[in-house]
Order: C-alpha cells, then sequence, then structure tokens
C-alpha cells in the first residue's frame, strides 16, 4: 500500500474514547449501521481522564488538524469520578489553546454513553463538518510532521 | 582604511543580501539576538552583548542530519544539504571570534565536522570593536583586545561614521562587494587609533578585566578536580542550561531522533554539561550528582582544554554566563573563590 | 539585616538550627547568591536587600533531606510556595525553621542596566531597612538614580501583600508593593483577535533557548523525574528544534503547575530571553478562578487544589467558545 498525497483537503481527526462508554457508543452506532465520517481515527482509552493534555497536544503536532473526547456522561463515570477530572482538564487546555490563538472548534468534548450510537454518529458527523470548515491545522502542526 | 555613514548602514546591509545572507543582532520582543537581516528587522548595534553569541551562524542550536522517508517498504535516506550559500555575520566582538577559534579547534580537528567546516568556508565575518565595555567583561583576562577585532573585516563605530578595514582575502571580497558605498579615508588609522585607545581605557576600568588566571591551565588537573570547594560552589545550581547556551564556546551536542509519522528526522542540538542526561551511556551517567556536573563546565573551559589546546582556555570573557546566571553564580565566582583559597590576592 | 545576622547566629549557637539557607553576598552588589550557611564565620558575608529575589522555598527539597533542623528565610510571596510544598509533602514542616523576612519589593538588574545605569560600584536605598522611593547607585561614570518602583520585578507591582503565610518569627517590615492589576496585562492579550495573539505567543516564544531555568526554578515544578527529561519522549528537552516545541513545552508545563501555581513569578525573572512565562500561568490562574471559585494556591496547606477536585455542575468545555 502506498501513501497517497492528494491535493484535496482531508482532515486528520483523533476521537479519544473512553472504554466504557463512548467506544461501545461508537461500536452501537457500527452495529446499527449508523454511519460516520472516515476521517476520524478513535484510540480508546481506559478512562476520559487518561487523556493528558500532552495526547492533545501530540495529535495536533503529529498532523491532527481536530480532537475530541468522548466520555461517559457526568455521573455515569466508570470509576464514579474520572470525567470530571477530565471535564476540568479539557476546559482549561482548552481556554489555554484559544488563548494562544488557536482556533476553538479545533477541540472539544464530548459525552457519549453506550446506549447513544445514534448521538454518536452525529456527533462526529458535525465535528468533521466543523474541521473542513476550519481547514487545515498549521499553528499547531509540527513542519516536520508534513509530507 | 575606509568608511562609511551609520545612517548608511541600512543600504550596505540591502547591498549584502543582494548576493548573500546577512546576520547581525537585531531585537525581537525586547531580546537582542543575532537574526538574518530584513527590511523590518530592528538592527541594534548598539547593544554590545547579544543574549545568545554568534555562534549560532556556524553552530546552530539544532540542525539536521538526514532525514529518512518511509513509503510503504520503501525506505529512503536524504542527507541534509550542507551550507552553500555565501553568508555575512556582522557585528562579532572580539569575544565572539575568540568563541569560533576555539570552535576551530574542536570541529575542524580530525576528524572534521563537514557541517561545521561549510559553515566556515561561506561564512565572511564582520567583526566590530567594542563601544561600551561592561562590567561583565573580562575578555583581557583571556589576552584578548576588545578595540582591535581580528576577523576578515574588522570595523569600528565612532560617533556617526564606521570605520572599516579588510584584514584577510574573503574581507576584501566583501569590501569589493559594496565598495560603491565606501569611501576611502586617509585619516581612517588615525580616528582609529584615537578611538581604540578610547575603548582601551574605558575596559582598564572595568572591575572584572583584572581577573587573573593564575592557577590554571592544563596541568592543575588533579588538584583542582579533586578541590573540596567545588561541593560549596555548586550548591545554589539550578542544573538549567543557561549558561551552556548563551556561551560562544560551549560545543557540547546530543543527536537524537525525531519520529515524523512517515519516518526519521535525525537532528543535533546542542547539550548542557548541567542536564542529568548529559553523556547518558547504557550504563547509566558518568556524573550523577549536580556537583560533578557543575564542575566539569569549570574543569572543561579552564583545565581540561587548555591541556588539549596547548593553553589556550575555552573562555572567552564575554560575561554572558555573569550577566544570565539566574542564581548569580558565574565563572568569575569560581575562579575568585579558587584564588582565594589558594591565598593568592588577584583582585 | 544585622538583626537577621544576628538571629541566625543565635539559633545556630543553640541548636535550634544546624544550618541557614539565605543569600551571600557576591562580587558586586547586584549579584547576591542563595546559600547555606553552616557556621557564624560564614555568616560574615550573609547579605539580604532588594537584589535577593530568589525564592529559597524549592532549596528546602533538598534541605529536608538533610539531617538537623534549616533556617530558611522567606519573604511573604515565598511562604506560598513553601506552603504548596507543605501540601505536597515534598518539605518537611519539622525540618524548617522559618524566618519571615520583610521585603519592599526586588529589584531586577536587567532594568537597571535597560536604564542605562552601567558600571554599578555601590547602591543605596536597595536594603529593606533603609529602602527609600529613589535608588542611588554609585557608578563609574558618577552618581546615578533611579525610582524604586522602576527597577522592581514585574512579579513585585502585582504583589500579593506583605503578610506571611507560614512563619516561625518574623525578622523586618514589608510593604505591598501592588501598584497595578493583576490579571490585566491576560486580559489585555485576551482582547486581541485570535491571529494577533497566535504572532504575539509565537514572537515571545521563538526567543526560547530550552535552558530549562524557568522549571528548574520553578518550586511547583517539584518533579522528582520530568516528563521533558525522559529519553522515551521525542519532543527534545534540550533545543529548540522548530517553533512548536516550545509552544508544547510552555504549555504543558503551565499546566502541570495549574492549580498549584502561587504566581511567585520566579518564570518570569529567571528567564534570559526576558519571555513573559508568567503569563501562562497568570491564564490559568484567571481561568480557575472564573469557572471554580476563587483560590490562591499557597495561602494554606489544602488537601484539594481545583484539579484535583470538581464539582457536579462545573461548567463543560463548550465555554471557552461560548465566552467568545
Amino acid at each position: 500500500m502506498s501513501i497517497e498525497r492528494s491535493e484535496e483537503f482531508r482532515p486528520k481527526i483523533v476521537a479519544f474514547c473512553c472504554n466504557w462508554c463512548s467506544y461501545a457508543g461508537a461500536d452501537l452506532a457500527g452495529s446499527s449501521r449508523l454511519s460516520y465520517p472516515a476521517e476520524v481515527k478513535i484510540i480508546r482509552v481506559p478512562c476520559s481522564c487518561r487523556v493528558n493534555p500532552m495526547f492533545i497536544l501530540r495529535a495536533f503536532e503529529k498532523g491532527a488538524d481536530g480532537v475530541i473526547l468522548c466520555g461517559c456522561h457526568p455521573g455515569d463515570c466508570h470509576y464514579t469520578s474520572g470525567n470530571f477530572y477530565a471535564r476540568r482538564r479539557m476546559t482549561l487546555l482548552f481556554s489555554m489553546l484559544d488563548y494562544l490563538g488557536v482556533e476553538n472548534g479545533r477541540t472539544r468534548v464530548e459525552w457519549v454513553s453506550a446506549a447513544e450510537g445514534v448521538k454518536f454518529s452525529a456527533t462526529m458527523n458535525e465535528f468533521v463538518e466543523k474541521i473542513y470548515s476550519l481547514g487545515k491545522n498549521v499553528r499547531l502542526g509540527d513542519i516536520r510532521c508534513r509530507n | 582604511m575606509y568608511q562609511i555613514a551609520k545612517e548608511k548602514l541600512p543600504e550596505l546591509f540591502r547591498k549584502i543580501t543582494r548576493t548573500r545572507e546577512l546576520y547581525l543582532p537585531a531585537e525581537t520582543c525586547g531580546q537582542v539576538n543575532y537574526a538574518p537581516w530584513s527590511e523590518d528587522a530592528k538592527v541594534d548595534l548598539d547593544t554590545l552583548k547579544t543574549v545568545k553569541s554568534a555562534k549560532d551562524a556556524f553552530f546552530p542550536q539544532s540542525e539536521n542530519l538526514y532525514t529518512c522517508y518511509r513509503e510503504g517498504k520503501k525506505i529512503s535516506i536524504t542527507p541534509q544539504v550542507l551550507k552553500e550559500q555565501q553568508f555575512v555575520v556582522f557585528g562579532m566582538k572580539a569575544c565572539d571570534l575568540r568563541g569560533v577559534e576555539v570552535l576551530d579547534k574542536v570541529f575542524l580537528a580530525d576528524p572534521v565536522d563537514t557541517f561545521y567546516a561549510a559553515r566556515r568556508e561561506h561564512g565572511t565575518i564582520v567583526a566590530m570593536a567594542c563601544q561600551e565595555p561592561e562590567d561583565s567583561c573580562f575578555c583581557k583576562a583571556f589576552g584578548i583586545d576588545c578595540a582591535d577585532p581580528q576577523a576578515d573585516v574588522a570595523v569600528w563605530m565612532a560617533g556617526e561614521v564606521l570605520y572599516w578595514k579588510a584584514e584577510s582575502k574573503k574581507g576584501e571580497a566583501l569590501t569589493d562587494l559594496v565598495k560603491d558605498l565606501l569611501t576611502e579615508e586617509k585619516d581612517g588609522e588615525d580616528k582609529v587609533r584615537a578611538e581604540q585607545v578610547r575603548i582601551r581605557r574605558a575596559a582598564e576600568s572595568l572591575p572584572y578585566m583584572q581577573l587573573s588566571l593564575e592557577g590554571w591551565g592544563g596541568d592543575v588537573l588533579e588538584e583542582k578536580f579533586n578541590s573540596l570547594l567545588w561541593e560549596k560552589l555548586y550548591r545554589p545550581c539550578l542544573a538549567c542550561g543557561t549558561c551552556t547556551f548563551v556561551c560562544p564556546t560551549c560545543q557540547c551536542y546530543d543527536i537524537k531522533d525525531y519520529d515524523t509519522g512517515h519516518g526519521i528526522q535525525r537532528y543535533r542540538c546542542w547539550d548542557s554539561c548541567m542536564y542529568s542526561d548529559f553523556t547518558m551511556m547504557a550504563h547509566g551517567n558518568n556524573r550523577n550528582s549536580q556537583m560533578q556536573r557543575f564542575r566539569q563546565r569549570f574543569m572543561h573551559k579552564l583545565v581540561y582544554f587548555p591541556a588539549n589546546n596547548d593553553g589556550m582556555f575555552s573562555c572567552t570573557g564575554c560575561g554572558r554566563c555573569v550577566e544570565k546566571c539566574p542564581q548569580s553564580l558565574n565563572i568569575v565566582k569560581v575562579i575568585k573563590a579558587f584564588a582565594a583559597q589558594g591565598g593568592k590576592t588577584n583582585e | 539585616m544585622q538583626e537577621l545576622i544576628r538571629r541566625a547566629k543565635e539559633l545556630l549557637a543553640d541548636g535550634t538550627v544546624v544550618r541557614v539557607l539565605g543569600w551571600k553576598a557576591g562580587d558586586m552588589p547586584w549579584n547576591p547568591e542563595p546559600a547555606f550557611f553552616e557556621t557564624e564565620d560564614e555568616l560574615e558575608e550573609f547579605v539580604y536587600d532588594g537584589f535577593c529575589g530568589a525564592n529559597l522555598s524549592k532549596m528546602m527539597i533538598e534541605a529536608s533531606k538533610l539531617d538537623g533542623k534549616t533556617l530558611v528565610c522567606l519573604k511573604p510571596c515565598d511562604t506560598y510556595s513553601f506552603n504548596q510544598l507543605l501540601s505536597e509533602h515534598r518539605v518537611d514542616r519539622d525540618k524548617a525553621y522559618i524566618v519571615g523576612v520583610g521585603c519592599k519589593g526586588k529589584l531586577d538588574i536587567e532594568k537597571v542596566r535597560s536604564m542605562g545605569i552601567r558600571g554599578i560600584r555601590k547602591v543605596e536605598g536597595a536594603s529593606p531597612e533603609n529602602a527609600a522611593d529613589t535608588l542611588k547607585f554609585e557608578t563609574a561614570s558618577g552618581e546615578r538614580t533611579c525610582a524604586y518602583a522602576d527597577a522592581m520585578l514585574c512579579r513585585c507591582h502585582v504583589c500579593k501583600g506583605k503578610e506571611h503565610q507560614i512563619y516561625d518569627e518574623l525578622i523586618g517590615e514589608s510593604k505591598d508593593t501592588k501598584d497595578r492589576e493583576r490579571f490585566a496585562e491576560v486580559e489585555q492579550i485576551e482582547a486581541m483577535s485570535p491571529q494577533e495573539r497566535f504572532s504575539y505567543f509565537q514572537s515571545e516564544l521563538s526567543k526560547c533557548i530550552r535552558c530549562n531555568a524557568c522549571r528548574n526554578v520553578c518550586p511547583a515544578c517539584s518533579c522528582r523525574r520530568c516528563v521533558f527529561d525522559s529519553n522515551k519522549f521525542d519532543s527534545a528537552q534540550k533545543a529548540n528544534v522548530d517553533s512548536f516545541e516550545e509552544k508544547m513545552f510552555h504549555v504543558i508545563r503551565a499546566f502541570h503547575v495549574a492549580g498549584r501555581c502561587t504566581d511567585c513569578g520566579e518564570c518570569s525573572r529567571v528567564c534570559p530571553q526576558g519571555i513573559p512565562l508568567h503569563l501562562f500561568n497568570r491564564k490559568f490562574i484567571k481561568d480557575i478562578d472564573e469557572l471554580y471559585g476563587t483560590y490562591q494556591a499557597g495561602e494554606a496547606v489544602v488537601e484539594r487544589s481545583p484539579l484535583t477536585s470538581y464539582t457536579f455542575e462545573d461548567a463543560e468545555s463548550g465555554i471557552v467558545a461560548e465566552r467568545g
């Protein structure tokens, strides 16, 4: 397989999904034959609070155009409180990125339960649309990672 | 001897950049560092000391060595192209020139560092005499005359006039390139001599200029290495790399790989003996305490380097570390502490 | 200062402490260095004046591992850092004898230099006992003066107050030197357009030489091994490689100390390139204040900081976009 290099902009989107809710939600979306864009690459994490701010920055550095974090709804965390910590962290991180002049639409947190296949697919569709409208991530990418 | 009015310098720079790259002290966000010249660069020739030395022009803080690119099962390796473009570094001071001499001893000795050699070959240095030497300067201790820089071209800024003297073949070539902007000055030699007298007098009065290096050199390794003084001196050291990164002679580097997702970028970057992973090897680290790392820096400059280079110290007395150390530690304090302990008076 | 030395000698003599952590006179009036003193003789070199800006609380991590008590001189703002280190169990309260020293604002030699005052031989008005509104410098080219406030470190303009948060005894008077709004600079940046903000930080951070002084001096950066020193991590900790590297380092560093940073301002003081690093930390502090309630790290020894606690009603991260 060779690497295709087309001129047309196709965003790379990283979705961190918690093992207990959102990943199962994505699974449900699949088994319900709901579609979501192929631009989204899912990374399964044990809990939304496993996502360290460095993960988000690294994803952007290595070429992601958008990063979304999905976890259990507040109060439903498998570990009782992980998503609460994640919420505070991500809010502060996103605010910092905004402060640095990075478009704030490139990052997002969404709570998706194991039963919300429909929400998962709708969220991803909407997020990908948003990233298409924002265009390529140039402010946070590392020039060495460009082709 | 030629001269050019200070106000005409932008024209000179413009002329040079038509055929060559030009690096000179310029201000960004309140700090003066060597930077490429452009029309809107805020050139600052009055600030004596740039934060970083001019070392970057020949030995950049980080530079690529080669790039690997992976496509399926095919891997291609592209070596970094060596410097081919002629360039000029304008405004280097006498201490920075000594810094380049030190780097030459390291990188041009066998095995020659090709990246450095290419930059040296294509670079022309326009050195400037110090207008106002500062408190932290102690170049005289290393036998450097800040009023008489020896480079491809030497320039002196006296009031609103810049005097220009080519001192090498490369310097003459550069002079020819900009000759239509320069005017011959018959009295130039005299004016420069007068300026030199003024500068030397100013330098004489500075507190560190009389610093004595007695007791240092290549033959005192055991004595200095085993001194108990290091245990006291290193205590406030933060283990940051400020002193090494602003230094015109620190030449240690590390080679690292960066995963680009589609290959590897191999690059080298300055290293600092103050860092815990300096010279880290498979078995661990040679120097496992900050005292040892701190000692390494000063022993290298004042003992190891002279031992291997006919007595030449690898400190130039530029005083950048004196100004920038967050804890106000520096090589002058180290030298003075040893002198005081040795019972010698040298202030 | 004499009172401090007298007291230190007394405490050394009666065995209350076995060493003193303070400042030693430099070879110039403006470059005292942090130092440990173990004997009365050594204390002859003790100095405390306006140029003793260094926050000594982080050095207590090492001192806590030594035998016996250490007398440590802490300025009002340093005591916040000490409390924070206590909260994180990085220093041992029983190993410290805290002398709260008076502070009337600390001086920045770079600011003095930038006013063209060079060749300084002697300074008058810099010690807290006789702190004057005007500093007098005896220089190689005659006498020069400048307003004390003009030569102050930028952190002193947003002074947290003259009260020590923790101490065993107090020596000397302090003064609240606040004459600016703490969040004014942050608000100014927030008011810019995203493009302007990006260019602002880009050019400030492009100066970064990755010396790590900001990290090494920071009392909140007290990890035994920093993530940026890991050789498993390919973002080089040693050199600036491209514009992104510095952003990564500084954002993550500020994030790692968010909710724990007392805003002591050491990062900006030590930066050899004069990058206003406190702007990152202060942005986090401002956000925490606005979103989770006013919080001052180090005001007291606490169990949980804002990032290690939560409420059910916390704002969703979408608020960042909504605020605009």
